[in-house]
């Protein structure tokens, strides 16, 4: 998902009798359901979790400003370029609202920034890839957006009160953004006949890394038991990937699009539409650094970081001045 | 480098007769700057009608570690709610 693959420290979930009465009491109010706040006590292995977590997260957002920022310039009309430009500047806000909370649990946001560019922390898989065509704008905020709802709206119960409440606000934003990208999508597949071939490129090629998103499979997904025993992740991954092709699915035959999966068929037994087999050498290679966009994404952010210092400084070096001379608003 | 701009918290009063309620934080150089930025970042979508920012560091909170030593006192004090009192069927307007 957006924070994919996120280590615990913790080589199996914490048993109570394991723990410090501290820690016991911790552990019996997350299961009570009382949300933890930035100034409660908390095993520093949930803090530092978190901290990953909720980072990851943040940098999935700004970093995902990239791929579809690269198509204001070119979007097909004017009405097409305010919305996108609306849609980015919600990305960034979101970005904002987890650092903000990330924050709130002793990390500087410079720190965080400096753990991105220095390649500590990851951010999503899927902004690593490129987007070659108008469609991939429709195609992003249908599918990526369309999968990180799907991810969002349980952690707005998750356990830890600024994070929760920082999720309830991205989304209701977000589903903004679902409906713009399939709005594309559906005026592409009305269109000609080569409009509509763009819309099922754009739909091969995100298709895959959208179902990626998700993280590994619950069976080698190491962290997650700790994670659900804190209630920093509610739902498991292959749980929320389920629900995203069953309600993905009926959206792309409304289209009269297809999935690029010979295997997707619907299973009556189970409710539920069976899928084929993920690549998931081609997720790791992507995580290590080595998809298509991965230098290109922290090079640019990097640039945009060093290139703004000056703003940065000169603006705080301002308001010392006028601070100093006791101005209002100083 | 690192010099940080300091921390805001933001408050939002989202309708006229509403009290200005916390909806996050965000940095900023000064307080018009701050306020400036808590425009784009917390009221995108007409959320409110006037900002107001105060730095965390100005913040004075409660502690944790006090919450039963301020707030369990007035559990026992039930009779401070109405709900307390009951009252016959047939007598009105109380």
């Amino acid at each position: 998902m957006y924070a994919q693959m996120v280590e615990t420290g913790q080589k199996s979930v914490r048993a109570l009798a394991d723990m410090s009465s501290e820690e016991r009491a911790f552990q019996q109010r997350i299961d009570a359901d009382v949300k933890v706040e930035a100034a409660d006590w908390m095993p520093d292995a949930y803090r530092r979790t978190l901290v990953r977590q909720i980072q990851q997260h943040a940098h999935s957002e700004i970093v995902g400003m990239l791929p579809e920022g690269n198509w204001i310039t070119r979007a097909p009309t004017l009405a097409r370029k305010a919305i996108l430009m609306a849609k980015v500047q919600d990305e960034g806000g979101h970005g904002l609202y987890l650092y903000a909370a990330a924050e709130t649990l002793g990390v500087s946001r410079d720190q965080l920034i400096a753990d991105l560019h220095a390649g500590k922390v990851r951010y999503s898989s899927i902004f690593n890839y490129p987007t070659l065509t108008w469609a991939d704008i429709g195609a992003i905020g249908w599918l990526v957006d369309g999968a990180a709802i799907m991810n969002q709206i349980p952690l707005c119960r998750c356990s830890y009160g600024p994070y929760a409440r920082a999720m309830v606000r991205i989304c209701k934003e977000e589903s903004f953004h679902q409906r713009q990208g399939y709005d594309i999508m559906m005026k592409l597949c009305q269109g000609t006949a080569e409009q509509k071939a763009m819309a099922q490129d754009a739909l091969n090629r995100w298709w895959w890394p959208s179902l990626m998103m998700f993280g590994p499979p619950d069976a080698d997904s190491v962290h997650s038991a700790q994670s659900a025993a804190w209630k920093i992740k509610l739902l498991s991954n292959d749980e929320l990937r389920q629900r995203f092709v069953d309600q993905t699915v009926p959206q792309a035959d409304y289209l009269g699009i297809t999935m690029p999966d010979p295997d997707l068929k619907w299973n009556a037994g189970r409710g539920h539409y069976d899928f084929g087999a993920i690549d998931w050498q081609e997720f790791h290679d992507v995580l290590r650094g080595n998809g298509p966009c991965n230098r290109e994404r922290l090079a640019t952010r990097v640039q945009a970081w060093e290139e703004g210092a000056w703003v940065r400084e000169a603006a705080l070096a301002h308001a010392e001045k006028r601070a100093d001379r006791g101005d209002e608003l100083g | 480098m690192s010099n940080e701009w300091p921390l805001w918290e933001v408050f939002i009063r989202s309708q006229h007769g509403l009290a200005h309620k916390h909806v996050g934080s965000l940095h900023a150089a000064d307080a018009e700057m701050a306020v400036k930025n808590a425009r784009d970042v917390y009221t995108r979508r007409n959320e409110g009608v006037s900002i107001w920012v105060v730095r965390s560091a100005d913040i004075t909170a409660s502690s944790p570690g006090d919450r039963d030593a301020l707030f369990d006192a007035a559990k026992s004090k039930v009779y401070r709610h109405p709900t307390f009192f009951p009252m016959p069927d047939e007598v009105k307007h109380l």
